[in-house]
């Protein structure tokens, strides 16, 4: 009696085991020493082909079909002569496009359509769910089994259970636990999981050796060799017909043939060998080794499964025992204790295998194709604002393995008892089949659409759930019985199992017959019809002519140079020693001795250009490299492949020109900034150089006048007076000029002080005319004011105000007439402004005038007269001030009809602008 | 690129031989009562051309 | 008979200055206030020497000047430029336009005295 907690034990232990080996494998990974960067590892990994149903279920096809279950290992063997092109070109373009998935690849292929990426996600797991409920159906059922020993009895006589009573469903969650562990450790989510292959290598070996353990102990330890073993089976009733040839000319055949094809294309296009086969290859080389010792693993594996299931027949002859389980049931019989605990944990590393690396690749299709393109197109979840996406990625893979393998649990409760392990497999086979046209045909033929893709394959699927999926269920009790004897709806000709009335097959031929007739057929019909878009067509090039792209994609150069002309080349932009090294060193890691031994293949061409991009910049290098390389002449595909990289350059030189067009509006920009700064500095000299000459006039007289007072002490009364009146008005005006330079520098550094209070602008325009009251009586000018009555008042420096209006006042009196003089003031409200106009009836100012006399030092007078008096600074001064309030100062005038000088304050403004100051 | 490099048209040629050695009519030939050294012809057939083409397959790209 | 002076300046004030000044070194006078004023009196009045202020309007004093030299009738009348821009290159502008002397303003009295005095005088 063998312990429930020791078989537990042992399995958890090995479960143990294989994790151990996972985490040094990712440990070496991650140090850089790959312990899975050689061909035997990798040709190991792919017998993860080998599954439960492997090595249950051969033996009980076997047992019933005699070598019928062979086509499903031939298959591959024969598929897999063609590897080193076929799926060298499928690890290439994969490697070249860092492509991740089975559903990635085609939807790459056909312009990176996500609907395509989509629909083989859902095809995928629908057609590979039954197939992961084997593999728990398996390890349950054995499990179950071997808990018996020595007893021999089948779960199935046994009363059924409740979920929580039900081995699978534990062994459902482990999986999925240790699937968990094993796929989604990583938090960079890289899509390569060397720990994983490490551990998947590991299983092949020990299912192997557990299977053979036990063909060993059949043929040589319970009979006397193969010999023994088959004559006494042509004596049994029950196991001749197995050794007998197989039967009828057409049947028998059609369906060897078509399991053979099935296989052929279940081997490269089932996601667990398109992951370990393309996804997770080290180096495209391996091929090499593993093509011959992956076959040569399936014939090991499968030399003793007649042979077994020939001893479970002679050994159980009433047929109590199910052929599936001879594996385990044959050693159990014999009381080989050990062995059967071997060949349990075979069984169990052939069902954990497949179940962690099939639904490793589900669950990153499943995230990548179905849940992260759903998420990205909901606006809600913003996804794309989120820098760090790995551990989100990491969660839905999580969860993704977790459904996946519980939707297998649940067939496998609710359908998985009607069919032996073969039947489901098969349909496994047949659903990945369908991706054969849309991938053999996207790497051979440019042609190929996504239309053409989409419609074939939504055929195929369409077909194989009719043809094997429905009666599936129909078996299950799903659908009603009917469905299948008299077709739906009573009609004959839609019956799932006879479709179109053809008869005479299996049910596996019969739907990969139907299913490819329509996935090919309209596969090829649309693509023939419809037309590519572009990015269509580029990927399609960029599939089909992967092996005309050199190593790396970027710049194919077809073409012929010399060894020593590209070493040159190179020499001439790194220096002869880095050159030589560099070239050394490429020979060595294609196993050369010397650089002399180098072919000038259109690889070294990209090596040399790689290292003048180095140094030189890609574009560049090109070109000097295209100067010593004889270009061949280039098919169609690679000139739209370059006028491809051709728009892309056209875009950036865009870009580009958009950039220097920049450039060049900040050029001209900063010129005109230092055109300004060189204006203000000789405006500054200007203005020094003027205020020196104002200043040095005054000078002149006071010093001169003093002089000749000084050394003409006898002056006479008269004449003296007169001078030193001029001194004193000289010295006067020399004060005010001073004042009013500083003022005006104050003012236009913004170093002044505003002492705003609340005003009324009437107020300050009568104390301006009391101030200049006895200006008006010198020269006799009259004065009259029109003040509007109810002027707001407003907010500003009282003094400067005053300033303002003084300023203009005196130059008003200055230059009215000289006999009538008369200065008109005027104060209103207009708009929201307040405004005041001082007019005078004198000789006024010529328009081109206007302006400049509100420059510094720039005086208009009549220049036929005496010069006008004054700094030339007043009216400047008035402008800054009024200005600061935000109000303007201008004159009005023609000559011969006097001036209006006029400037308004906003009302609002000044008051809004004087808050502002006042905080 | 150390090895020579792989001939293509011996692998075609090559599956070419396998899927006639397995498949009818070939096939058939062997699909006949009676044994070699006790095993029965067309279990001996299959298994020696299945190690034979594999045999083949590492002569031709190794 | 006293040598003939031209002053030409618009500033009144030092106008009166300098005719003080030259009539109290003794000799005689005229004025003009600007440069159109000063090349008529030129022609008139056929100074000896005009004492030339370059701010002047209408024309400055370094137009005033190169006008007289080109003419060979003022060739030996003298010219000093008063300027109150004491630049060495207004200083040089107003040499290289045929100037005899130049003097900036302000000036110590004797000093300019001093150098009427010796263009007149050899």
């Amino acid at each position: 009696m063998l312990q429930g907690w020791v078989v537990v034990l042992v399995s958890f232990t090995y479960l143990g085991l294989l994790f151990a080996i996972a985490y040094f494998g990712d440990r070496r990974a991650d140090q850089g020493r790959s312990i899975i960067a050689n061909p035997y590892i990798y040709a190991l990994s792919l017998a993860v082909y080998a599954t439960a149903w492997t090595f249950y279920g051969s033996v009980g096809r076997a047992a019933s079909d005699g070598i019928g279950f062979l086509p499903i290992y031939l298959g591959p063997t024969l598929v897999i002569i063609l590897w080193w092109m076929i799926l060298r070109k499928i690890v290439r373009i994969s490697k070249t496009n860092r492509i991740t998935s089975l559903a990635d690849f085609i939807a790459s292929r056909y312009g990176k359509s996500a609907a395509l990426a989509g629909l083989v996600t859902v095809i995928l797991v629908l057609g590979i769910v039954p197939y992961i409920s084997l593999q728990l159906k398996a390890v349950s059922t054995s499990f179950t089994i071997l808990l018996q020993y020595p007893e021999v009895a089948m779960p199935a006589q046994r009363a059924p259970e409740t979920m929580l009573q039900d081995t699978a469903f534990y062994v459902a969650l482990t999986l999925a636990a240790f699937t968990i562990a094993f796929g989604t450790r990583h938090l960079d989510a890289s899509e390569r999981h060397e720990g994983l292959v490490a551990a998947i290598a590991f299983e092949s070996v020990v299912k192997l050796l557990a299977f053979l353990a036990v063909g060993l102990f059949v043929t040589f330890g319970m009979y006397h060799g193969f010999g023994d073993l088959f004559s006494r089976g042509f004596d049994e009733p029950a196991v001749a017909p197995l050794l007998s040839p197989l039967e009828g000319p057409a049947g028998g055949y059609a369906s060897w043939v078509w399991l053979t094809i099935l296989s052929m294309l279940a081997v490269m296009f089932l996601p667990r060998q398109f992951q370990v086969a393309v996804i997770e290859n080290v180096d495209e080389k391996h091929l090499r080794t593993a093509v011959w010792l992956f076959p040569l693993y399936m014939l090991a594996i499968n030399i003793f499964v007649l042979p077994i299931a020939v001893g479970g027949l002679m050994r159980f002859p009433d047929a109590a025992v199910d052929g599936d389980t001879f594996v385990l049931t044959l050693p159990m019989a014999e009381k080989q204790q050990a062995l059967a605990l071997f060949a349990f944990i075979g069984g169990l590393s052939a069902a954990t295998g497949m179940v962690i690396v099939e639904t490793i690749a589900l669950s990153t299709m499943v995230c990548n194709d179905l849940v992260m393109p759903a998420l990205l197109r909901m606006k809600r979840f913003r996804l794309a604002e989120h820098e760090n996406l790995s551990h989100l990625l990491l969660s839905i893979r999580r969860y993704a393995i977790v459904i996946i393998i519980l939707l297998g649990y649940g067939y496998f409760r609710l359908a998985g008892e009607a069919y032996a392990l073969v039947s489901i497999g098969l349909i496994s086979f047949a659903a990945v089949a369908q991706f054969a046209p849309a991938i053999l045909g996207g790497i051979y033929w440019k042609g190929a659409t996504r239309a053409g893709a989409l419609s074939g394959l939504s055929a195929g699927f369409v077909v194989w759930a009719y043809t094997l999926l429905l009666p599936a269920f129909a078996r299950s009790g799903w659908l009603p019985e009917p469905f299948l004897t008299e077709g739906p709806f009573g009609i004959t000709l839609l019956k799932p199992l006879e479709l179109f009335g053809l008869t005479g097959l299996d049910q596996i031929t019969h739907a990969m017959i139907w299913s490819m007739l329509a996935n090919v057929g309209i596969y090829v019909g649309v693509s023939l019809r419809g037309h590519q878009s572009v990015i269509e067509q580029t990927q399609a090039s960029l599939f089909v002519d992967i092996f005309k792209q050199t190593s790396e994609l970027a710049s194919p150069w077809r073409g012929t140079a010399s060894v020593g002309e590209l070493q040159g080349l190179v020499a001439r932009f790194l220096g002869p020693a880095r050159a030589a090294d560099a070239f050394r060193q490429y020979a060595r890691d294609r196993g050369l001795k010397s650089a002399e031994d180098l072919n000038a293949d259109p690889g070294l061409v990209r090596f040399a250009e790689i290292q003048l991009a180095g140094a030189i910049g890609a574009s560049s290098a090109r070109v000097v490299v295209s100067s010593v390389v004889q270009e061949e002449p280039l098919g169609i595909a690679e000139v739209m492949n370059i006028l491809d990289e051709a728009s892309q350059v056209i875009a950036y030189s865009r870009q580009l020109e958009s950039k220097s067009r920049e450039l060049e509006a900040a050029t001209a920009e900063l010129r005109a900034a230092n055109e300004r700064l060189k204006e203000l500095d000789r405006m500054k000299n200007d203005f020094i150089s003027t205020v020196s000459h104002e200043l040095r006039t005054p000078l002149t007289s006071i010093r001169a006048f003093s002089e000749i007072l000084h050394a003409n002490p006898g002056l006479d009364r008269e004449q003296r007076s007169r001078f030193l009146s001029i001194i004193i008005k000289e010295s006067e005006r020399l004060t005010r000029l001073i004042a009013q330079v500083l003022d005006l520098a104050k003012i236009e550094s913004g170093q002044v002080e505003w002492h705003n209070s609340e005003l009324g602008m009437q107020e300050v325009i009568e104390d301006a005319l009391t101030a200049t009251s006895q200006l008006f009586k010198e020269k006799a000018v009259r004065v009259a004011t029109r003040i509007e009555p109810g002027v707001p008042r407003i907010n500003a420096d009282r003094d400067r105000l005053m300033q303002v209006m003084i300023n203009l006042l005196s130059n008003a009196v200055k230059f009215s007439d000289k006999e009538q003089g008369l200065v008109q003031v005027t104060l209103r409200t207009l708009g929201d402004t307040l405004r005041v106009d001082v007019h005078d009836n004198g000789i006024g100012i010529s328009p081109e005038n206007h302006e400049v006399i509100f420059e510094k030092f720039r005086q208009v007078g009549d220049t036929m007269t005496d010069r006008p008096q004054g700094t030339g600074l007043g009216l400047p001064i008035c402008r800054q001030i009024i200005n600061h309030y935000g109000g303007a100062l201008w004159v009005e005038s023609r000559l011969g009809e006097g001036a209006t000088f006029s400037f308004t304050l906003p009302l609002e403004r000044a008051s809004a602008r004087v808050s502002k100051v006042a905080s | 690129m150390g090895k020579h490099d792989v001939n293509h048209q011996h692998l075609i040629a090559l599956f070419v031989l396998g899927l006639v050695l397995f498949n009818y009519p070939l096939l058939s030939l062997f699909n006949v009562p009676g044994t070699v050294l006790g095993i029965p012809v067309l279990y001996l057939y299959v298994f020696a051309a299945w190690g034979a083409v594999i045999g083949l397959l590492a002569w031709i790209i190794e | 008979m006293n040598k003939r002076i031209l002053i030409a300046d618009d500033e009144p004030n030092i106008v009166t200055l300098l005719e003080f000044l030259m009539q109290q070194s003794g000799y005689d006078i005229r004025s003009a206030s600007n440069g159109e004023d000063a090349l008529r009196a030129v022609s008139e009045y056929h100074p000896h020497l005009v004492l030339l202020d370059v701010m002047m309007p209408l024309r400055n004093g370094y137009e005033v000047c190169q006008t007289m030299r080109e003419s060979p009738e003022f060739d030996d009348v003298k010219i000093i430029m008063l300027t109150a821009k004491g630049r060495e290159a207004e200083m040089a502008k107003g040499l290289a336009s045929g100037a005899d002397a130049y003097v900036t303003k302000p000036f110590a009295t004797k000093e300019l005295v001093e150098t009427v005095k010796r263009l007149l005088e050899p």
